[in-house]
């Protein structure tokens, strides 16, 4: 096997640093390596979205990445959107809106939402149902995760998401 | 009940579990990382049917950092199977059933004969996941391939047996009569007969199964964190595979990422890891991957039925036989306990004088088959609610009209159905309004009259839409019981632990509020405490719809006899009678008194053993309780499901334009929450009416093993869905609690078929299988435009 090699990468603005054998998933190396185990995963083969971060400013699944492509990328993860014991305002819309039950889709959840809302500055409904569409939940049946990521984008964007097509 | 008005119950509490689950701060099975720890790999089954010749580990062995290696032959004579009963039956259901139960025990790793693809046979333990997957590639094995007993139908009269001592491979036979069904059908005026088939499909929660263990010389103790809803169960057989006291395995569900009854038994993995861990001395860890899930975590529906109806020409149904096949794959973890659901729910809300049942449950080689939300009533719902539609159709009435006529009236509340349930009480459906639910089921989708205008409109502008709609009943919060601890310390917090194990039901916050109102006081002063052994002696666990019901029970009882010492103590100190005092705001007080009373907190030191107490006499010292709730019978919680849908000619694919349910699970403690359980159940229902199959080919391979294969519902296949609750009380407890865990996934693949057939009327056609499929769908189209030609 390949020997491992020292991995530096800027976690929520915080240089950490791990070692990654040439074939360790970025997943793993964040949850074992680095210990962030807000991120989840839960295929392991680019689906579920469980495992959504993002990467230089752009939401990647971090199953589908190695550790080693990761070398000096700037890493947001579900660990740093609350400002200590203050939530982010998804995070409070996501409670607010019953969006989460066990939890475990919702690291990927809202780290999906951040990108699409904040990449997207004239967002519908079906857009967002669409975007949404890259994570799995398995619980809520998604009524709660759109209306708490509609609500995001008003807020990000101050102006009302638009209603399209007949059923919105 | 507190003295006190109730406050919280009813009330939609913000999720106290929200806020650790938001921040990434929540701890899964997954999560978990001890000084250590070793990770298992385990080698799994490509065949559908083989005989093991030999297995050679010694590659596997051979690898840098690889611990431990092992097939089944080196278990064999170390770990005893897991019963086949891990549910167990009462003696009266027994004898209204006259069942023949069979099912096989369940070898954790066998070493003889291999039963399903996704079997383990030999698994690897090492430093990390990786070298242990590494490792089990090395693993070698000398199989036999034999033929495969690829389904239900096949397995009757396959010539090769799943289990050898299993002739004609039945694991269970069960029998159930009301009235005399033969005679009924004989002068019925007339009959309809059918075969209906419910595909297989399962739970999925996005969190697959995982096991850590950790052994401690020093007491000879065992700690066990499982991705279960029954730490209980896993707890009774770890302690009996291990040969160890109860008192000395202690089994945690930390957080759970979804069950839906897929993680409702004790799995062979919850064994193998506990026992790796005292073998090795180290801690170990077991992670499954979804492949491995789909492969081999419970499957579930998988039935075949075939039913006859005899009615008369106004629709009036007098007699159902059903009988049906239960595809139950190698293993039967709970027994008959699915097959059980079906027989008892099959005539749902409506009034049929007669019915004959009878089931075989049988072994195929596919992998084992355990409940599911819903757990067997889907499968019936289907199979009644299209029957219905069927005669609609030939009497020329209105589906809704038909069932209008069948339906059991409010008056004949309590209802007996005549059929024994599964805790072996007879069923007497305890309160609710069927015609009422079904007509603000219909109000909710626009009124039956207007959609039939809109239908015929549309259909004239060559479009097709459909109404479907599917009522059920579902007994819920069943036995045998639940227990619960309940403790008042020096800190004068309340502190509940129950058996119930949640994932994803927000039972933290649920049962803080039930706490909360029982005792009086401010829900921050609630510590619940759940999923632990260590907490409760005896726990049952979160399956079957009964947690809200059977919890909340056992936090009463509890409370009650916790009470009793309350009330005595607080009489000693205040020199009040025990009858003027009441609960107030956390506090113990004469009524009408404001200023005489003393807070728990000080009641709970006035408890305290020791010199300088003030119980009174024969009060023993300090305030805990605990209770096992067994509960009279289940509680019964009905539906009725309203959708409309427009078929996409082009395509094929259903487009939901609307769907409702109108669901009654009596009172609720928190209706965000219950209409979150809901709705979450409806999608589920959705998902497999359209899209989601466990689908196998002759050969016994499972051909949908990934999730591009498996497709689950995502955001933007949801329709627009309205849950209406109504809320009438059950008489079986003190709150009016019904559960509702379960509920909405049992409807949906019928309303969808019923309402696809409908919008496909002129075409005559009928869709008596699940799921409903876009190929289906066009096939039909096809065959109608040829027959027009
Ligand atoms: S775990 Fe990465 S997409 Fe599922
Ligand atoms: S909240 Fe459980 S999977 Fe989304």
């Amino acid at each position: 096997m390949t020997a491992s090699r020292t991995i530096s990468v800027s976690i929520n603005g915080e240089v950490l640093t791990g070692d990654a054998a040439p074939r360790m998933l970025l997943a793993d190396f964040l949850r074992d390596v680095l210990g962030k185990t807000g991120t989840h995963v839960g295929c392991e083969h680019g689906v579920c979205g469980a495992c959504t971060i993002i990467v230089d400013g752009v939401a990647a699944r971090s199953c589908l990445m190695f550790a080693v492509q990761a070398e000096g990328a700037d890493i947001k993860t579900v660990e740093g959107l609350a400002d200590g014991d203050d939530l982010h305002p998804l995070q409070k819309l996501f409670s607010e809106h019953r969006a989460l039950q066990c939890g475990y889709c919702t690291p990927g959840m809202l780290m999906t939402a951040i990108d699409l809302v904040e990449s997207n500055s004239s967002l519908t409904t079906e857009d967002i149902k669409v975007g949404m569409s890259a994570a799995l939940c398995r619980c809520t049946g998604y009524e709660g995760i759109i209306k708490a990521v509609t609500a995001y984008a008003e807020q990000v964007h101050g102006k009302p998401v638009r209603q399209e097509s007949d059923n919105g | 009940m507190a003295d006190t008005m109730p406050s919280y119950i009813g009330r939609s509490v913000v999720r106290r579990e929200d806020n650790r689950l938001l921040k990434g701060a929540g701890t899964f099975v997954g999560d978990m990382k001890l000084d250590g720890m070793l990770h298992v790999a385990i080698v799994r089954s490509q065949l559908a049917h083989a005989r093991i010749n030999a297995i050679d580990l010694d590659a596997a062995r051979g690898v840098d950092g690889v611990a431990l290696a092992l097939a089944g032959a080196d278990l064999k004579d170390v770990l005893p199977p897991i019963s086949g009963m891990q549910v167990t039956a009462p003696k009266t259901w027994r004898d209204g059933m006259d069942p023949r139960i069979e099912i096989p025990d369940q070898t954790l790793v066998p070493h003889d004969k291999l039963r399903y693809v996704g079997e383990p046979y030999a698994l690897v333990v090492a430093s990390d996941r990786y070298i242990a997957e590494d490792a089990a590639e090395l693993i070698e094995g000398d199989f036999e391939t034999l033929p495969p007993v690829a389904n239900a139908e096949a397995a009757v009269n396959a010539d090769a047996l799943v289990h050898d001592h299993l002739p004609g491979n039945i694991a269970a036979t069960l029998h159930a009569k009301k009235g005399d069904g033969e005679t009924a059908l004989e002068t019925a005026p007339r009959r309809l007969k059918r075969r209906y088939f419910h595909h297989r499909y399962a739970a999925m929660p996005m969190e697959c199964r995982g096991v850590v263990a950790e052994y401690d010389s020093r007491t000879d103790s065992i700690t066990v964190w499982s991705s279960t809803q029954v730490v209980h169960w896993v707890r009774r057989e770890v302690a009996n595979a291990l040969d160890m006291p109860e008192e000395r395995v202690r089994v945690v569900a930390p957080d759970v990422g979804g069950g839906f009854g897929g993680k409702g038994h004790v799995y062979p993995e919850d064994i193998l890891v506990a026992y790796l861990a005292k073998r090795l001395g180290r801690p170990v860890k077991w992670l499954e991957d979804r492949h491995e899930h789909l492969l081999n975590a419970a499957h579930s529906r998988d039935n075949l039925f075939d039913i006859e109806v005899g009615f008369d020409d106004d629709g009036k149904i007098s007699v159902v036989k059903n009988y049906f096949l239960v595809d139950s794959g190698a293993y039967s973890p709970v027994g008959a306990a699915i097959a059980g659901n079906s027989i008892a729910h099959f005539m749902g809300p409506y009034d049929i004088p007669h019915y004959e049942s009878d089931c075989k449950v049988m072994m195929t080689n596919r992998t084992p088959n355990a409940p599911y939300r819903g757990a067997g009533r889907p499968e019936v719902a289907f199979a009644m609610e299209r029957s219905i539609d069927l005669i609609a159709n030939e009497l020329e009435l209105d589906p809704a009209e038909v069932r209008f006529r069948n339906m059991i009236q409010p008056e004949q509340m309590p209802y007996a159905v005549g059929l024994p349930y599964r805790d072996g009480v007879m069923i007497e459906y305890d309160s609710g309004d069927y015609p009422e639910a079904l007509r603000k089921a219909l109000d909710g989708v626009g009124g039956l009259d207007a959609f039939r205008k809109r239908q015929k409109k549309a259909l004239a502008e060559g479009r097709y839409l459909g109404l479907g709609l599917g009522c059920y009943v579902e007994g819920t919060g069943i036995g045998p019981f639940e227990g619960a601890t309940v403790k008042i310390d020096s800190s004068g917090k309340v502190m509940v632990a129950t058996g119930a194990c949640p994932q994803g039901q927000g039972h933290e916050t649920a049962f803080a509020q039930v706490a909360a109102d029982i005792w009086g006081v401010d829900i921050d002063d609630v510590v619940v405490t759940l999923a632990d052994t260590s907490h409760v002696t005896m726990g049952y666990g979160t399956i079957a719809s009964r947690s809200a019901v059977t919890a909340s029970g056992a936090i009463q009882e509890s409370s009650d006899k916790v009470k009793e010492k309350v009330f005595a103590i607080a009489a000693n100190v205040l020199e009040a009678s025990e009858s003027d005092l009441e609960l107030r705001d956390g506090s113990v007080g004469v009524k009408g008194v404001p200023e005489m009373s003393m807070t728990l907190k000080e009641v709970a030191r006035a408890a305290l053993p020791g010199w300088i107490h003030q119980r009174p006499e024969g009060i023993e010292a300090g305030l805990e309780g605990t209770a096992y709730y067994e509960p009279p019978t289940v509680t019964w919680a009905y539906a009725a499901n309203a959708a409309i849908v427009e078929i996409d000619t082009q395509t094929g694919v259903v487009k939901i334009e609307n769907y409702v349910e109108v669901h009654d699970a009596g009172t609720l403690i928190n209706p965000a929450i219950a209409d979150g359980q809901v709705k979450g159940g409806l999608v589920q229902g959705i998902g497999g009416g359209l899209f989601e199959e466990l689908s196998y080919d002759e050969h016994g391979q499972l051909m949908t093993g990934s999730f591009m294969d498996y497709l689950l519902p995502t955001a933007s296949d949801v329709p627009p869905i309205n849950v209406i609750h109504s809320e009438t009380p059950s008489p079986r407890n003190s709150f009016g609690f019904k559960g509702l865990g379960e509920g909405g996934a049992i409807a949906p693949p019928v309303v969808i078929a019923n309402a696809v057939c409908d919008a496909l009327k002129p075409f005559g056609a009928e869709l008596n299988s699940t799921p409903v499929r876009a190929e289906d769908i066009l096939n039909i189209l096809d065959a109608g435009a040829a027959a027009a030609e």
